[in-house]
């Protein structure tokens, strides 16, 4: 945040990421958001993995504001 | 890399927290008045006697209350879907960096969340607009959510087309004539799947000042996450930037 930086406030085109580098973490980080989502957004109302409606009820209002059918 | 994800979900965090304040004050009173308006057994759908009331109870009868519903409930919704959502956009962001046009690290951020917004909030909010509570008839709860998560997932599979469009352009076109192909791509190809997606009418008698409000109030909340995310990941990526402790300005994040 200084006159130091000023060359670096133009950006050049940065240097991509190898995919190799991002692979592991997209294939661990996708299956955990879709758990999550599922959890969320899903579970004990169309599908229902665990018996009961505990996880519907504590999730519900989140599941109607997020925009996921809940019901 | 590393660096990066854990900027994407701590931006996720920050979100998660943003998005319940919003959706606190202004998704649950709408909510709120629908539920009231359940109760006075006046819904539309008269499936809703009894025995579909004890599979989705809300009132006392209900294992969680509505007070926890409303509030750590809610937190924990929004938490677990903002992180979710700030790791897959620190993930398309890794993928991303360097490989879209001439746009920077801030610039790409910007964008990646800019079409994340568009193709998980407001093409599915705009083909399967949100329902608050005794809206929907729970015999198509079944339907309706594979075709919810269906769409979604044509929407993602839409923008990659619509990637591999603008870059099979390569130099025959500048970068705004890709995103203009890229766009046209997807918009076309969304209008053709909503058309044979399956639309649902059932909101009854369901007041529709109640049903107005409950969806602005849901595109504010969804708006805020993913607002609060791009503002988040692009503040932190100027951060990056600027720390003349990053050595070797070429290496992977
Ligand atoms: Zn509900």
């Amino acid at each position: 945040m200084s006159a130091i930086t000023a060359p670096a406030a133009i950006e050049s085109t940065p240097t991509p990421i190898p995919v190799s580098q991002v692979l592991p973490w997209a294939f661990l980080l996708g299956l955990l958001a879709i758990v999550t989502v599922y959890f969320v957004g899903a579970e004990q109302g169309a599908v229902s993995l665990l018996s009961g409606t505990g996880v519907h009820e504590f999730v519900h209002d989140g599941r109607h504001l997020l925009g996921f059918p809940c019901h | 890399m590393r660096t990066l994800l854990i900027r994407g979900l701590l931006a996720g965090l920050l979100a998660g927290l943003a998005a319940f304040g919003v959706a606190y004050l202004v998704g649950e009173p709408s909510l709120r008045t629908a539920i009231a308006y359940e109760e006075t057994g006046t819904a539309a759908d008269h499936h809703h006697d009894e025995a579909a009331t004890s599979e989705h109870a809300h009132g006392e009868e209900a294992e969680v209350s509505r007070t926890v519903q409303s509030t750590w409930g809610l937190l924990t919704g929004t938490l677990a879907i903002g992180l979710a959502v700030g790791g897959i956009v620190a993930l398309a962001l890794a993928l991303a960096i360097g490989r879209i046009g001439p746009l920077g690290e801030r610039g790409t951020a910007a964008l990646v969340v800019g079409i994340g917004f568009v193709a998980v909030v407001l093409v599915p909010f705009l083909t399967y607009p949100p329902n608050p509570p005794a809206v929907g008839d729970p015999d198509t709860i079944g339907t309706r959510t594979a075709a919810y998560f269906g769409l979604l997932l044509a929407s993602l599979v839409a923008v990659g087309v619509a990637g591999s469009v603008a870059r099979s352009l390569g130099g025959r076109t500048d970068a705004w004539g890709r995103a203009g192909a890229a766009a046209l791509t997807y918009v076309v190809l969304m209008l053709a799947v909503a058309a044979v997606l399956p639309s649902y009418d059932e909101l009854g008698d369901f007041p529709a000042s109640t049903l107005w409000s409950f969806r602005l109030g849901s595109l504010a909340t969804l708006t805020t996450l993913w607002g609060v995310v791009g503002l988040t990941l692009v503040a932190s990526l100027a951060r990056i930037r600027t720390t003349p402790a990053r050595a070797g300005a070429g290496s992977p994040a």
